[in-house]
């Protein structure tokens, strides 16, 4: 049975409909990419699995739990902003080691784990580093190991890779590709590039495709 | 064609009024200036015009040449009393107009005119006291060397102003009033002195008036700093105030605001004037041939009212017209039923009622003006803290 | 295009002294001179020791403290709620909250005073418990324009992010958005304390005679005990602690800013859960409730005498007296009239002053700064301090100016001034220079270009600047109480008055007065708020950063 189940997820905002019936699946471990034109619903079906956005209809269950009506902080759905959404007033180590933090891991601990992240995702060294001041390529894979680090049942990543320039793209693609298997991560991807969609996901669908 | 006579009247008054207004310190009267004036215009312009259009009707009394303002408190009456038709008959007399202006309590009064010292409100001030006194000659707030010098006016009250700056025109006792009726009701004793007021029994039922801003009020604190001295009033005043001694601003305030007889208010027990009780009597609506107020003498405290010219006025002459004026027998006649207090001049006999009603306490407190002078402003700073702290 | 690397103005300097020469010359005589004055009376004789050495006055300095401190503590707890409805939700009625929280901060201090003053139980009254909640009531607007403004440009992703990361709303806002909305809660609380640390008005009419601040205690000392050099100390005593105050906020705002990222607004969501809808509800209606409650018992209390319901206070408000014959000292009507020609005048002089002196600013470019800050100074000193020092500097020949008629207006202008300049020169500021160069290039003249392409931008604000100086001329009590004579008083003295008094009818003649005042300030202020962000002008006092609208 898939992992990830959206269920037929209307959104309308004023009179526009941006949303009628999308539906998709997602088995335990497997990437699918989201691809179509800017304005499709994308990051909208994204911000409704990860519970910032409420649906006007439809439901969503994680594996046999229907987690439509639980708010976003209780849905343990993490998700990768486009704009990174790193928070400033907080380090590098600090926004990474954050999930955990609330989660009530103690301080020695999830400086720790949040340290290994870190690495995993090259950035090892990087703890004391104000977040304002890292480039573009820094500051995603800070936040992709800051939603990694709370280990979530569903990552969701808004065009995680837009904005980087040509080799950075293609190297980080790979990262994380590897990333993601490695962990049997269940994820959904964002994206308006197919090319980026093969490297990174298992199988890709159009919004087209999955909202009638 | 009516519009000629009416220009020509425009013009007649028009150059009959700045005649009037150019004419200052002058003393004399622009007496010659006024009939050139009313010849000028042509008698065929007049005959068609109306007789309103035309100089004032002759039953009208003729306008004053001058208008001085006369600064005063609140309880002086504005109008419709004998004491207003005297000052119209001052202005019939000298052709000196004279206009009321009310600037508040007596420490207010005091207060504006020593912030606008040689630019004053107006030209003669009447009811600085005897408590306020020593802070008015301080500040200067008097013209020096205008005024005349007094008739029948008791030494001692001249012995205040030394340098002539203002003229005795009054005096009374400040004394705490009681509501009769209210201690009957309640079958309590009256309290009989000051140390009474602190007493228990007593509680929440006095209402006295800020020294800062009345002078009843200061009259009250100088009455219990004769009694208990310079060094046991503090302590007098705390009992006072652990008793519920309510305070107000302003005389007017306590008497016709918290007290139970005059004002409807809640405190029996008031700082008022030795002649409040004749007061109650002679205005007294239906009559009444006793007093519903009462008086406790040896509360009492002296008070002297003078009048002065301000320094800084533009008529520092008509000024010291009217305070002779204000002291002269015709006025004094009116202030006993009017203000209720005792004429300074000594020549002025007191009508019949006010004899039969008033109290007039065997001894009345005072204390040494010089003492007041040096220690006025401490005094009341201390009690400020102590009381409204 | 605003600020920031502007092309070097090309208006012959000539033409911008000209412009800079009336406000110059009208700061540096009615203010820095009155100022100088007052600081010399201070540190003139004794005054300085005897006043210092006297325990009260540290008693008197303790409590205005403590009163400004707890008072804003107060008032940004609660208006944190209000805050972040409006910033974060779309709700009915919002921009009327807006507004009343808008119009509630113009009032008159006195009104303030007087609706709480009918509002609150006879045991609460005059206390320092009822001034502080007056204090709380008057500058929520503060805290919901300036913090909930810069709530709406904090990214809502932020949020959502911090959410997908576990944390419950709760920890969002202690967490996230808490640390973030640092910079505007200094600035609002530096306003709020400000406010409240000067405030007069409201102390004079809430507090006992025994609620003393320094403000109160420069005028008793000055006007009762006749004490100048005294109270001159503690104006300057009161200067000194405002200004540590506003420094160190200032240095803790610049080292806490940091770059965030501050969007345009962000668009505003309707609730959606029950549990939101309730709590925007009833945080919406709750701070309305909140707002009018004061006013409407204020204009209730004005019907009510000592025998029930009665209009006497209306119909006979052209006489205030104790007893028949016996007079307040003052007329109502009169005061009125007062009020409305001191508004004139006053609003006529910060007018003109202040078109000038924006014009000269946004012509002037570096020296224009100068100008630009000296015109604030007169917010940062309380008015209480502005009319104290004109009362003892324009009081010996040849600047005897006590009894001219004119000198309330001025004072009011003086007050006003400020408001009226920022209202203008932002404006002017952001108008795009190529329009002159345009013009240029059409024949005119820099002089006549400047005349046909800027001037005209001065007008809106500057009918907006007018509105506010009227307003504030209308209620202005502090320099007033100073200044004005018998015969002049204004409608805030007017009302201090009346409602000093015992007298029923007197006090609800005090209360019709000050519905009257009320309804005129608000009609003025909110007719054009829609115009311009009026709290935002309070930013300058505290040197807070604006946020553009």
């Amino acid at each position: 049975m898939s992992h990830l189940r959206v269920e037929q997820i209307g959104v309308r905002f004023d009179t526009t409909d941006v949303l009628r019936q999308a539906t998709l699946w997602v088995d335990h471990a497997e990437v699918v990419a989201l691809l179509g034109p800017s304005g499709s619903g994308k990051t909208t079906l994204l911000r409704v699995i990860a519970g910032i956005l409420r649906p006007d209809s439809g439901t969503v269950w994680i594996g046999t739990n229907d987690i439509t009506s639980l708010p976003a902080h209780q849905r343990g759905v993490g998700m990768v902003f486009q704009d990174n959404q790193l928070f400033p007033h907080m380090s590098t180590i600090d926004n990474v080691a954050y999930g955990l933090r609330v989660a009530g891991v103690g301080k020695v601990e999830r400086q720790d784990r949040g340290a290994a992240w870190l690495d995993r995702v090259g950035l090892a060294g990087f703890e004391r580093r104000n977040v304002t001041e890292l480039s573009g390529g820094e500051a995603k894979r800070v936040a992709l190991a800051r939603t990694l680090a709370t280990e979530p049942s569903v990552v969701l990543l808004d065009e995680p890779l837009s904005g980087l320039d040509r080799e950075l793209h293609d190297h980080l693609a790979t990262q994380l590709a590897q990333l993601l298997v490695d962990h049997s991560i269940t994820a959904v991807l964002v994206t308006h590039d197919p090319a980026e969609a093969d490297v990174i996901a298992s199988r890709s669908v159009r919004m087209d495709q999955i909202d009638g | 064609m009516r519009t000629r006579p009416i220009i020509a009247s425009a013009l007649l008054l028009g150059l009959t009024a700045a005649a009037c207004a150019s004419d200052s310190s002058t003393g004399a009267p622009t007496a010659t200036e006024l009939p050139a004036t009313e010849s000028a215009p042509p008698p065929t312009d007049l005959t068609d015009a109306e007789p309103s259009d035309t100089e004032p009707a002759t039953d009208q009394p003729a306008e004053p040449r001058i208008t001085i303002t006369l600064v005063t408190y609140d309880s002086f009456p504005e109008a419709d009393t004998s004491i207003n038709a005297a000052l119209d008959a001052f202005t019939e007399q000298t052709a000196i107009g004279v206009e009321l202006l009310v600037a508040g309590d007596t420490g207010t009064m005091l207060s504006k005119a020593a912030l606008t010292v040689g630019n004053p409100e107006g030209d003669v001030m009447w009811g600085i006291d005897n408590t306020f006194l020593s802070r008015a000659l301080q500040d200067g707030i008097f013209e020096l060397g205008v005024l005349a010098d007094p008739e029948n006016v008791p030494a001692e009250f001249l012995a205040l102003v030394p340098n002539g700056e203002a003229l005795p025109v009054d005096f009374g006792d400040v004394c705490v009033n009681y509501d009769i009726g209210y201690f009957v009701e309640n079958e309590l004793a009256v309290p009989t002195s000051l140390q009474d007021l602190a007493d228990p029994a007593y509680r929440d039922l006095l209402v006295v008036q800020n020294p800062a801003t009345s002078s009843p009020g200061l009259a009250f604190l100088l009455a219990s700093i004769d009694e208990f001295g310079a060094d046991g009033w503090q302590a007098y005043w705390q009992q006072l105030k652990d008793n519920g001694v309510q305070v107000v601003d302003g005389w007017t305030d306590a008497y016709y605001g918290s007290f139970t007889w005059a004002g409807g208010g809640d405190r029996p027990l008031v700082v008022s004037y030795g002649s409040s009780p004749p007061a109650e009597v002679i205005f007294a609506d239906p009559p009444r041939d006793d007093s519903p107020t009462g008086v406790i003498e040896s509360t009492c405290f002296r008070q002297i009212e003078f009048a002065g010219v301000l320094a800084g006025t533009d008529h520092p002459d008509e000024a010291a017209e009217l305070v002779r004026f204000l002291g002269s027998e015709q006025f004094q006649a009116e202030l006993a039923l009017n203000l209720f207090v005792y004429p300074a001049n000594s020549a002025v006999a007191l009508p019949q009622e006010f004899n039969d009603f008033a109290v007039v306490p065997e001894t009345s407190r005072t204390l040494d003006p010089d003492l007041i002078d040096e220690n006025r402003s401490d005094w009341i700073d201390e009690w400020s803290t102590l009381v409204l702290g | 295009m605003n600020n920031g690397q502007r092309p070097v103005n090309r208006l012959p300097s000539r033409v911008v002294a000209a412009l800079a020469v009336g406000p110059i010359a009208g700061l540096a005589v009615f203010y820095l001179w009155p100022f100088a004055t007052l600081l010399a009376r201070a540190i003139n004789g004794n005054a300085v020791a005897d006043t210092l050495s006297r325990g009260a006055t540290w008693d008197v300095a303790w409590f205005t403290l403590w009163q400004a401190v707890v008072s804003t503590g107060i008032t940004m707890l609660v208006g944190l709620a209000p805050a972040y409805i409006v910033a974060r939700f779309e709700f009915p009625g919002r921009q009327l909250l807006v507004g009343l929280l808008t119009a509630i901060f113009v009032l008159p201090t006195v009104v303030m005073g007087a609706a709480f003053l009918a509002l609150l139980p006879d045991s609460l009254d005059r206390s320092v418990w009822a001034v502080i909640a007056a204090h709380v009531v008057f500058n929520l607007a503060v805290m919901v324009r300036t913090v909930g403004a810069f709530w709406e440009h904090l990214p809502t992703d932020m949020e959502s992010a911090a959410a997908t990361l576990g944390a419950s709303r709760w920890r969002v806002f202690v967490d996230i958005s808490l640390p973030l909305l640092r910079p505007s809660l200094s600035a609002a609380g530096a306003i709020i304390f400000l406010f409240t640390f000067t405030s007069f008005g409201v102390v004079r009419i809430l507090g006992s005679a025994g609620t003393r601040t320094l403000e109160i205690e420069v005028w008793r000392r000055a006007t009762q005990l006749g004490d100048i050099g005294g109270a001159a100390v503690l104006s300057v005593l009161q200067l000194a602690i405002l200004a540590a105050v506003v420094s160190w906020s200032t240095r803790a705002q610049r080292r806490h800013a940091r770059a965030v990222d501050l969007r345009p607004e962000q668009a505003r969501r309707r609730a959606k859960s029950t549990g939101e809808r309730r709590f925007v509800a009833s945080v919406a209606i709750g701070t309305a409730a909140l707002c009018i409650a004061p006013l409407a018992a204020m204009a209730i209390r004005s019907f009510r005498s000592s025998s029930g319901w009665s209009t006497a206070a209306w119909t006979r408000l052209g006489k205030a007296e104790v007893r028949p014959g016996i007079r307040l000292g003052l007329d109502p009507v009169e005061a009125l009239v007062n009020s409305i020609q001191n508004a004139a005048w006053a609003t006529s002089f910060a007018v003109a002053l202040g078109a000038m002196a924006s014009l000269a600013i946004a012509a002037a470019g570096r020296g224009g700064r100068l100008l630009d800050v000296g015109l604030m100074l007169p917010i940062g000193t309380s008015a209480v301090t502005i009319g104290f020092g004109m009362l003892i500097t324009f009081d010996t020949p040849p600047v005897d100016w006590r009894a001219e008629w004119w000198l309330v207006p001025v004072g009011h202008a003086l007050v006003a001034l400020p408001f009226v300049v920022r209202t203008t020169v932002g404006v002017l500021r952001s108008v795009d220079p190529s329009l002159q160069d345009a013009a240029a290039t059409l024949g005119a003249s820099p002089t006549r270009a400047w005349w046909d392409v800027i001037v005209p931008f001065l007008w809106r604000p500057l009918a907006v600047g007018a509105a506010l100086a009227a307003a504030i001329s209308l209620g202005e009590f502090g320099a007033t109480s100073f200044l004005s004579r018998s015969g002049g008083e204004t409608l805030p003295i007017a009302i201090d008055e009346l409602l000093g008094r015992t007298g029923s009818l007197l006090q609800a003649q005090g209360y019709a007065l000050a519905t009257i005042l009320a309804v005129a300030t608000v009609s003025l202020v909110v007719g054009v708020s829609r115009f311009h962000d009026v709290t935002g002008l309070a930013h300058r006092r505290a040197g807070g950063q604006t946020v553009d609208r």
